[in-house]
């Protein structure tokens, strides 16, 4: 049996090792490999930075745990950014009740080490049943569409809350997902509302989304953890993502190793034969 | 590195293993993982939309003033309505509720999809062309490569002569378009196996990562 046919038969586990190995030891090693920055997560970046502090950013969290790996560095950098430039924040889950475990202890942990006030400088609105209805909705009138926060308070009885009267008052939707409602935010508030949207989604979906980035339907788009580290890079506030970035290289290393060496195994065998 | 004593960090920390002996081979440990997965997600999802949909926005504002709620009552019809699919007997019902789902859907969807998916993005394909150093020719090449692919999608006519060659370009761009989706597949499922890691390093073994 020659090297090539010992390769083609090889164990998957030895590959599921090896790949292990590429992503743990950057832990343990780290060569500081350089993260560049795109243009559609700078577009987020450069649109965040120019708001003045009375500006308000609506961020949806419609994600799961399942994906709370890629998601999260990008809320927390977002977060992070808008709470250095004072600018205000309302917090939602519009598509997924389940983001509301994950965004709300971080978001309360983000605002202490600000020194945020809630009600003031940021609100947390939690789930509301609805999804797309709810969006039309907040066109319309903002404080009926939710009529509470997650705490149970009137959004009337909030100052930052008492003064959104649609998107007229709100510079800025991000939605970070692992699903397709992005989409429905275009569907939704950007083409009858021409409300601004950026997108933080998973690599995943990514490719899928440039299409309306081109279209101008979204101002930015910032994809899987590599948008996240992007994020992390530009506010001088290197995260989990940043950390990530060096092992998923050197996994990307080993993937294209792999590749190349599976394309001559099967050209050097199927010459053989 | 100061290892958590958090009994929960270790049930993630279980569970997170038992995942990841799928790799080996499917097993009893994945099994568990994999049910208990879907239950607790499935019944955080009915509980929350249990207390903040019926109780929240039917139960408690009828209750507290029926006279400016009481049209809450068609919706919740509805919602029974649409239950009824599991009495064979009363099934018919449902059919009704689906019915106005589906109605309203489409028609609040149609237009803004239309819009969105088709118009803008269509209006988005014709862009003129220029070969500054910021565009370098990228709107030729987004015009070539749709142009292209919609041959490749028409099936009335024989892809063969300048028909057959256009289509040949069109898969062209449709393979580097499903080789940029599957790299970024393969990031996205490496994203999750680092978050997992970090998981293990950074709240199970308490080492400092930042």
């Amino acid at each position: 049996m020659t090297f090539w046919e010992k390769l083609e038969k090889l164990d998957r586990r030895i590959i599921y090792a090896i790949i292990t190995l590429a992503v743990v030891l950057p832990f343990f090693f780290r060569m500081g490999l350089p993260i560049s920055v795109s243009p559609e997560v700078k577009a987020v970046y450069d649109y965040i930075d120019n708001l003045s502090p009375n500006d308000v950013v609506f961020i949806s969290g419609d994600y799961d745990p399942q994906v709370d790996a890629e998601l999260t560095p990008m809320f927390e950098a977002i977060v992070r950014h808008c709470f250095e430039k004072n600018v205000k924040l309302v917090v939602a889950n519009v598509y997924n009740p389940q983001g509301v475990g994950l965004v709300e202890p971080r978001l309360k942990k983000l605002a202490q080490e600000y020194k945020k006030v809630y009600g003031v400088d940021y609100v947390f609105l939690g789930w509301k049943y609805g999804a797309s209805l709810l969006i039309m909705k907040m066109g319309q009138d903002f404080k009926s569409a939710w009529e509470v926060d997650y705490y149970n308070t009137r959004l009337e009885d909030l100052p930052l809350t008492s003064r959104i009267r649609n998107y007229d008052d709100i510079a800025l939707v991000v939605d970070l997902t692992g699903s397709g409602a992005y989409i429905s935010w275009i569907y939704y508030a950007y083409v009858q509302y021409k409300q601004k949207i950026a997108a933080g989604i998973t690599a995943v979906m990514a490719a899928d989304s440039y299409p309306y980035l081109q279209a101008g339907q979204l101002i930015g788009l910032l994809g899987g953890l590599r948008g996240a580290a992007e994020y992390e890079q530009l506010i001088h506030h290197p995260g989990l993502a940043s950390v990530g970035m060096e092992a998923q290289s050197w996994a990307h290393v080993a993937i294209i190793l792999f590749i190349i060496m599976g394309n001559l195994g099967y050209f050097m065998t199927r010459r053989k034969k | 590195m100061h290892i958590t004593t958090d009994p929960w960090v270790w049930v993630a920390f279980f569970f997170t293993l038992s995942v990841y002996t799928f790799l080996w081979k499917d097993n009893f440990l994945y099994k568990i993982a994999e049910h208990v997965t879907v239950g607790v997600g499935m019944g955080f999802a009915i509980a929350l939309w249990w207390q903040q949909t019926v109780i929240g926005q039917f139960w408690i504002p009828l209750k507290t003033d029926f006279a400016h709620n009481f049209h809450l009552i068609v919706p919740a019809i509805m919602g029974l309505m649409m239950v009824t699919r599991v009495i064979p007997r009363f099934a018919w019902m449902s059919r009704y509720a689906l019915a106005f789902t589906i109605g309203a859907g489409a028609g609040l969807g149609l237009p803004r999809v239309i819009q969105a998916s088709i118009l803008q993005q269509l209006s988005a394909t014709l862009l003129p062309i220029n070969f500054t150093a910021h565009g370098l020719g990228y709107n030729l090449i987004i015009f070539i490569g749709v142009l292209s692919g919609l041959i490749y999608f028409f099936f009335s006519k024989e892809h063969k002569g300048v028909i057959g060659g256009i289509a040949n370009i069109g898969i062209w761009f449709l393979m580097v378009g499903f080789g940029a989706t599957f790299g970024y597949t393969v990031m996205a499922r490496l994203s999750l196996f680092i978050g997992r890691v970090l998981f293990i390093l950074k709240d199970v073994l308490g080492m400092q990562l930042s």
